[in-house]
Formats: C-alpha cells, structure tokens, sequence
C-alpha cells in the first residue's frame, strides 16, 4: 500500500504494528521456555519466565496508549482505522497468552517440590500446535493474510482433541495411583492454560480475518477455504 | 464493523430517492468535467460528496439546480430528476426550480440588508405569503429552524453583515430554507467558520434532515463522516463510490477511495 502522505503518521502505524509484532514473539518465546522449565525442572528458567511476564504487560500499556493517540490524533478510517482496532484486540489476547505462560512456568516451581514424574511429557506434544498457532497468528496479522488466519481458526479443534485425550490420561494415572494426584492437578492446570493459548490464538486470527476483509468473523466463512 | 454497516450499505432500501441522477456528462467547452454520473440522493438523507480538488464534486452539485446555466460553455446531457421530473426538461422555469432545490456557498454572503430582509428576501419575490404577519411568522420559522432566532431576534432589522462568520452562514441556511425547498445544496458551507460555528452548523445540518433532502460537498473528510448517511467519492469526473457512509469509511471497495480518505492519495 502507499505511504501515508503525512509520513509521522505512517510512522505511528508502523511502531504500533511492530509492538504487536514484539509482543507476539516474546510471549511464544515465554511460552517454549515455560514448557521447557517444566519438562526439565528447571526453577531457574521457570522464575525467569515469571519475571519477564511484566515486560508483555508494559508492551499491552504501550500499544494501548499509542493507539488510542492515534484514534485521537489521526482519527483512522478503513484499513489504517481496522488495523488499529485489531491492534488493540490482539495486544489484549497476547498478553493473556503471555499470562498462561506465566502460569505455567509457576507450576513447575510448584511440580519441583514433589518427586519427578513421568505423565510431564505429554504437555510438550499438547503445546505443539496452541505454539504453531499463535506464531502463525501473529504472522497472519504481521502479512495481513486472511488465508493464514483461517489455517489457525482450523488448528484448533486438533487443539481440543489432544486435550481432551490428554485429561483422560491424567485421570487414568490418578485412579491407578492417588500418590499422583498432587502433581496430576498442577499439570490439569498446565494443560488446561495451553489449551486457552490455542483459543486466544484463534480470537487473534479472527480479528486478522476483520481486520483484512472488513467484516466480522463468521463459522460458515472458514467453509470456502 | 462490518455486518451493521453492510446491511445498510444499500440505501435505496431504506428511503426512497428524492433525486435521481443518471449518466450525468458535463463540459465546459470542450473540456469534459463528468463522465457518466449516476446517482440517486435519498429523501431526508444527507448525503456527501468528497475527493480531491477538481474531482467534478462542486460541478455536480450545481447541475443539481442548474446553477450552470450560467457558464455559457457549459453543456449538460443526462438526466437529472427531482420527484421523477428531469429538471432540465424545456418547460421547467430555472427560477422556480431553485425555490425547489436551495443552495448555500462557501464564504457566507448575506444581502447587506437587514437579518429580518434577508431572511424574507425568497419568500417576497416569490410571493409565498399572504400578509406582514405572514411573513413575519415564515422569517421567524426560518430563523428558528437555522438556529439563529435567539441569537437574533432582538435586532432583526440590524444589518445581517454585523453578524459573526457562523451566525452569517445560519442566516444563509435561514435564507434558503424561508422559501420551503424540497433539497438543500451545500457547497463546503463551513470551510470559513471555525470549530464551534461549525459544529452549530452540523448539529443544524442533523436536525433540517427532518425536512429536507441534503448534498453537501465537503472537503473535511471527519465531516462527511459526521454529518451525512451516504457518502459519494468523486475522482476526475468520475463517480468511483457511493454507499452508507459507516461503510465507505471502513470498508471502501475502491482502492482509489480507500487512498482518498485514509491520506494516501497522490
């Protein structure tokens, strides 16, 4: 697309699109780092996934507030004006992704207080697709591609299956041996915020789908791809 | 976004036109101004006409009352209905078409006469009033309507050119509305007034819907949006867009209208 004629506003625009942009790539970062500090009990990197969830939330207050100057300064219309809205909706969805990863990574502090146990593995197969998700969504909104958004809108109901198949499997080892409900739960909890990651990813490619067609996002418009 | 201005993305559907233009082509001499306009402006709407200088927009607005007749090169062919009649039929009378479709200018341009002359100028040559209370009660209508009586009516026979930039401009609106029009044609009626005047000017904007069918050619774009429900992009004499104006302004269709009004134009 052209330059905006007045360039401090293409600027903005620009600095707002890539602060979603940093936003996305730091949270999946969290994310792979707080599976990782749990598969491997490592406190240290768990308490360092912890601390840098602040970081996530000053970039939300960040695109917030240059967007909303924006609205105010520029008053936006067509794409320039979906495009800020998006911004505004997908910052508000990555921070809570990034808040899940936080979770995460405090349950493996949690998990390193009682004996190693084996059903962990399981998680880093069920965030395999919730991760591909919010990258792709990101890269979806980055590319305004409508085709990439739906591929994410599509990935979660595998999301969901996996899930649902993976609960099972924890409430067959807490049966077998009540010893394992204490960690069974935390990783319930685990589980549980990876499976939001691929439902705010999905909120985050419908809003790229308004965002690059103009028109909310409906079931039956996932049908024609 | 989408669905709420979609739906209302057809006009036509929800007010019956006022005005129907169709394949509307002007020249001045041999220069060709419009090219195959065709447009219908909807009862009690107001509709917008915006894009860049020299785009046909003000050249529009006055074939919509004939204001040119008087460019001696100017030729007109298409047609131009008001309720169904083409204005530039033979037998219409030029005059009395423009009590019919009323027009307000750019810079504020009252009589310099009295407020109260002003105001009773259109009724008088037209004769629309049986006696002076008659016509006293229309200049006080027409005030009202304009938002102006109160600022006004104790000075009526002051000299309207005392008035302030904006209370000229509603004087002018009083003007054209004092002789009853079915549309008024308004040619960037606040591009010399500022803020507040021309907020009064909007808000009153709103409220003559109620009565009358609106064109405003603006060059404000967060006008257009503001005060109108149809929006019609013209570009080198070409109509590109016309729709809703919630739709035009966050999906346009046209990739030259979506340049337009988000500043990329050029």
């Amino acid at each position: 697309m052209n330059e905006h004629i007045v360039k401090a506003y293409d600027e903005e625009l620009k600095t707002l699109h890539a602060l979603i942009r940093h936003m996305g790539e730091k949270t999946v970062e969290q994310i792979r780092k707080a599976i990782q500090s749990l598969i491997e009990r490592n406190g240290k990197l768990a308490q360092e996934v912890i601390d840098h969830d602040n970081e996530i939330n000053l970039l939300e207050i960040k695109v917030d507030e240059l967007a909303v100057r924006i609205l105010a300064l520029r008053q936006p219309v067509a794409s320039d004006l979906r495009m800020v809205v998006a911004a505004l909706k997908i910052s508000n969805q990555v921070e809570r992704i990034a808040d899940y990863a936080a979770n995460i990574a405090k349950r493996t502090l949690l998990l390193n207080e009682m004996p190693p146990f084996p059903g962990i593995e399981g998680l880093s197969t069920l965030v395999r697709i919730p991760k591909q998700m919010i990258e792709k969504a990101i890269s979806a909104f980055a590319a305004s591609d409508v085709d990439l958004a739906l591929q994410v809108w599509h990935m979660d109901r595998e999301v969901d299956e996996l899930y649902n198949a993976y609960l099972r499997q924890l409430f067959d080892t807490m049966i077998t041996d009540p010893k394992n409900i204490g960690p069974c739960t935390q990783l319930l909890f685990a589980a549980k915020n990876i499976e939001r990651i691929g439902d705010q990813s999905t909120n985050i490619a419908e809003a790229v789908y308004t965002m690059v067609t103009g028109k909310p996002f409906k079931e039956s418009d996932t049908l024609k791809k | 976004m989408g669905a709420l201005f979609l739906s209302a993305r057809d006009l036509r559907l929800k007010m019956a036109p006022k005005m129907n233009v169709k394949d509307l082509n002007l020249f001045y001499g041999d220069k060709q101004a419009l090219f195959n306009v065709s447009l219908d402006l909807p009862e009690f709407q107001t509709t917008a006409l915006i894009g860049p200088s020299g785009c046909g927009k003000s050249s529009f607005l006055r074939c919509l009352n004939r204001m040119n007749d008087i460019v001696p090169s100017a030729q007109v062919e298409g047609q131009v209905l008001l309720d169904g009649h083409d204005i530039y039929a033979p037998s219409v009378d030029v005059v009395e078409l423009r009590t019919h479709v009323g027009m307000v200018f750019q810079k504020p341009n009252p009589f310099p006469r009295s407020i109260y002359e002003n105001v009773a100028y259109g009724p008088r040559i037209h004769c629309l009033f049986k006696n002076k209370t008659d016509l006293d009660k229309i200049v006080e209508k027409s005030l009202h309507r304009a938002g102006l009586w109160g600022e006004v009516k104790d000075r009526l026979h002051q000299p309207a050119t005392r008035l302030s930039g904006g209370q000229q401009q509603r004087l002018c609106i009083a003007r054209a509305i004092a002789v009853n029009p079915d549309v008024i044609l308004m040619d960037e009626p606040c591009s010399a007034l500022d803020p507040i005047a021309t907020a009064k000017v909007e808000e009153l904007i709103d409220e003559l819907r109620e009565k009358f069918t609106i064109v405003i050619v603006t060059h404000n774009l967060q006008q257009a949006a503001r005060v109108s429900q149809q929006t019609a992009f013209f570009h080198s004499g070409y109509l590109v867009e016309a729709g809703e104006t919630g739709a035009l302004f966050t999906t346009p269709q046209d990739k030259r209208t979506q340049g337009y009004i988000t500043g990329r134009y050029g």
